[in-house]
């Protein structure tokens, strides 16, 4: 083989030069932004398709309740438990850091910040990403690769007013709720570590958080952030599935993007909102 | 049996990309009271057909017309209004899989009609049990068969009773017995509803039994068409292969590639 004549083999093309491969870059680069701003477009307009076929979820609000009860109250578990274990490092983190001021007393409020702040809403977040996004999405995606949209829309019936809008809202009022309560049953797991097993007294520890979280301050942009995670994770989830390829890789790949998309946004936007949020402090 | 016409596609051409087209000049026409079969190979574009009837692709030229009107020319909510009078079989049943037999038969009334729930209740009975599975009314799509699937959608498929069926491959994976029984429930119901009905099959044998006419297509044209009784006498070496199944004749079992030789040496280099 080696002695064969080479004749027939094409000389190889010449090396790009260093504008070449400059060039190649800056194209390659191109493409990536424009992929990224053509789909960054249609998302946004498939959101105001979910929001402009939003009425039946409201006339007809079993279909949202339906939603919030697979979105919502079927991740209580994994946030309850997720939420104590948190809030239990919290307190023996937290105690083992003030004890060295001597302001162990303190436990209550760094517990209480530190979760309604920041970790509730993007904790929360994440865990409803994976537990109730991707289930969202992959229940989307097969109905697509089944034909049961298609179905639909041949039944004169919008499959966004019907399949994907009640289940963005009940994403959207779900994911507010959850972070409250794993919120709340943090505090309770800093609770059990600080008072029960530590020893501190329970009635600093309560009046210590009491006056120092402020209503508007704390709880009111916590929610803020939940509610906004709320929706993205549930916007992305919905179009995952709605736009997956309607085969099984199309629907598997679909799912894992649910789950890494939402991770990055979430962590994202809690950047900029808290950036804007608590800046002055 | 012949009564005005339901659909009529003329010289109808339509490709999913610019550079390939499916469908290059189709012409066929459905009157009232027919069940009209649309056979051609796999890939042909039969289904494509069908989404062209329903309106949920757009022609790139000629004409689509159902029930009389042009479908490129309705809006979405007259398209929404033809499609009320339309009840399509999607090729795997394509039942709601969150849902019961039941609500399955009853998510047309539900959403399409303001009748009350009782009346739901009877229409849907009476649907299940035209198709034989009143039954199995509370049972989930994942527990029934192949067969029984096929039958709730068609029962799904005519809870608003539509005046033109599509059927997309409805026998196709089914056992002789359900094969028969869905080909005599395609035809008493068509007959029942004094609707029109279009079925997309491979199934040559169990068509030329229940329908009054066929089309064959290849190449995005209709190459042959005619009654049963045509078709079964028919010369043409293309019904002829169909009929028999052979598989080499005038349908090549080749795609066309580039030459068989060339390309083995190019993937020595
Ligand atoms: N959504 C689509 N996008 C691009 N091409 C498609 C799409 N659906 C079908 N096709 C192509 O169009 C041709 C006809 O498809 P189809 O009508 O489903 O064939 P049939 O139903 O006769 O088997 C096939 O070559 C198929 O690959
Ligand atoms: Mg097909």
């Amino acid at each position: 083989m080696a002695t064969e004549p080479q004749t027939a083999i094409e000389p190889k093309a010449d090396r790009p030069g260093v504008l070449g491969t400059l060039r190649a870059a800056l194209e390659h680069l191109g493409g990536w932004v424009l992929r990224v701003l053509i789909r960054l477009g249609y998302i946004g307009r498939f959101a105001v398709a979910v929001v402009r076929f939003s009425g039946p979820s409201f006339a007809r609000f079993g279909l949202v309740m339906r939603e919030i009860y697979f979105a919502g109250v079927l991740s209580l578990v994994i946030i309850s438990v997720s939420g104590l274990f948190v809030g239990m490092v919290l307190g023996l983190q937290g105690y083992d850091t003030l004890v060295r001021y001597g302001s162990a007393n303190a436990l209550g409020t760094l517990v209480a910040l530190s979760l309604l702040r920041e970790l509730g809403p993007v904790v929360a977040a994440l865990l409803f990403a994976s537990r109730a996004g991707s289930a969202i999405t992959a229940e989307i995606g097969l109905m697509k690769a089944t034909e049961q949209l298609a179905a639909m829309e041949m039944m004169a019936v919008e499959p966004i007013a019907r399949v994907v809008a009640p289940r963005f809202w009940g994403g959207v009022i779900s994911m507010p709720l959850l972070a409250a309560i794993f919120s709340a049953v943090g505090i309770f797991g800093g609770y059990v570590v600080g008072v029960l097993i530590v020893g501190l007294d329970s009635g600093s520890f309560w009046s210590q958080m009491q006056s120092a979280v402020d209503l508007r301050d704390d709880l009111l942009n916590g929610v803020i952030k939940s509610f906004v995670f709320g929706v993205a994770v549930t916007l992305i989830a919905v179009f995952e599935g709605y736009d997956a390829a309607p085969t099984a890789e199309g629907v598997s790949g679909a799912t894992t993007r649910t789950v890494v998309t939402s991770a990055l946004v979430i962590l994202a936007l809690d950047v900029v909102m808290t950036a804007l949020m608590f800046r002055g402090i | 049996m012949t009564g005005q016409t339901v659909v009529q596609l003329t010289d109808l051409a339509f490709g999913y990309e610019r550079d390939r087209p499916v469908l290059a000049q189709i012409n066929m026409s459905v009157r009232a009271g027919q069940i009209v079969a649309l056979m051609g190979g796999s890939g042909c574009g039969k289904t494509t057909v069908l989404r062209l009837i329903g309106g949920v692709v757009r022609a790139t030229a000629g004409e689509v017309r159902v029930f009389g009107d042009d479908v490129a020319a309705m809006d979405q909510a007259e398209l929404y209004r033809m499609r009320e009078r339309l009840g399509m079989l999607f090729q795997f049943g394509a039942l709601f899989t969150d849902l019961t037999v039941f609500d399955n038969v009853a998510f047309p009334l539900r959403e399409r009609t303001n009748l009350g729930e009782r009346m739901i209740r009877d229409l849907v009975l009476m649907k299940l049990q035209a198709v034989g599975l009143r039954g199995a009314s509370q049972l989930m799509p994942h527990q029934l068969s192949g067969g029984m699937s096929r039958r709730v959608a068609l029962a799904r498929g005519i809870a608003l009773d539509p005046q033109l069926m599509l059927f997309d491959e409805p026998f196709t994976g089914l056992d002789p017995i359900s094969l028969a029984t869905i080909g005599t429930l395609v035809r008493e119901l068509n007959d029942a509803l004094g609707a029109s009905s279009i079925i997309v099959t491979h199934d040559v044998q169990e068509s030329l039994n229940i329908v009054d006419y066929l089309y064959f297509i290849a190449a995005g044209r209709v190459v042959a068409q005619g009654t049963p009784d045509e078709v079964r006498a028919s010369e043409e070496p293309f019904v002829r292969q169909f009929v028999r199944g052979e598989v080499e004749g005038v349908v090549p079992f080749h795609q066309p590639a580039n030459d068989y030789r060339s390309d083995l040496l190019a993937a020595d280099r």
